[in-house]
């Protein structure tokens, strides 16, 4: 599993505005770029990032190769309920990560 | 022609007439040659892919300047993480907001960066990431909002050393 940062505060007044910020460890490999012996190395990148507050998408993400290695994203929801956020990462080659972080909403 | 036509010290008469034929001939000529080159470029020269990209997000609709900000440093000495936040103006009420964010540039090997889907949900129209750039160049944020308008900022942005140069061993 990859590796992933997420930063969300753990407590939220209800109707508040916070910040989430997420950063995975990836390669990015943006495919245009060539070995030493003028090989070409294939694409690997993330292309799609979702985020879910308690099943109910929030802030959905298309990437392309122009995004720096170990993507990093910083958006912005309302707290409205205690629950969980899911985080979904989906890439080249299957690639798939999946992290879930809990928030507590007074 | 030769060459007591050409330098420029001789008084007026038949020679400087004859040197005017000839500067007026190589001038017209000059234009001739230059005229099938010369286009008419924006303020900003933008390669046409992306605004090939932008339109493909625009569609027919009228992209404004305005409403949005593109923070990003306009010096940068590595272009390989290059810290790039993008705030539209918007009361984010379920009546009024931003529904996409996109990215483009113009001298990477993709006029793509990011297109991000927002929603009433998100409270505030603010996102930030790290992006890639290849050279010096100019970067276009275009937001869409909820009333199907466009508005867009663009940032010159001085790359010292660009990303995709080096290889990895």
């Amino acid at each position: 599993m990859a590796r992933a940062l997420i930063n969300v505060p753990p407590k939220a007044k209800r109707g508040e505005v916070i910040a989430i910020k997420t950063l995975i460890a990836h390669v990015m490999e943006s495919g245009f770029r060539h070995t030493n012996t003028g090989v070409a190395i294939p694409r690997d990148i993330i292309t799609g990032f979702v985020a879910t507050y308690n099943g109910e998408e929030i802030f959905r993400a298309d990437l392309y190769p122009a995004i720096a290695a170990n993507p990093f994203l910083t958006f912005h929801t309302v707290a409205t309920e205690s629950g969980t956020i899911e985080f979904k990462w989906t890439g080249d080659n299957g690639y798939s990560a999946t992290e879930q972080v809990k928030i507590t909403v007074e | 022609m030769d060459e007591t036509t050409v330098p420029g010290q001789e008084g007026e008469g038949g020679r400087a007439a004859t040197r005017r034929d000839v500067l007026k001939l190589a001038g017209v000529l000059a234009v001739a040659g230059a005229a099938p080159t010369v286009t008419v470029r924006p303020a900003a020269a933008t390669p046409a892919d992306m605004q090939a990209a932008i339109a493909k997000v625009t569609g027919d609709a009228k992209l404004s300047v305005g409403k949005v900000k593109l923070d990003i440093p306009p010096l940068v000495e590595n272009g390989n993480t290059v810290p790039c936040a993008i705030t539209v103006d918007s009361p984010m009420t379920p009546a009024d907001y931003v529904k996409a964010i996109h990215v483009f540039n113009e001298k990477n090997p993709q006029p793509n960066v990011i297109s991000a889907k927002l929603g009433p949900r998100a409270g505030r129209a603010s996102i930030s990431t790290r992006i890639r750039l290849s050279d010096t160049q100019t970067i276009v944020a275009v937001a869409e909002l909820s009333d199907g308008s466009f508005w867009s900022d663009r940032v010159d942005v001085v790359i010292t050393l660009g990303a995709c140069l080096e290889n990895p061993i």
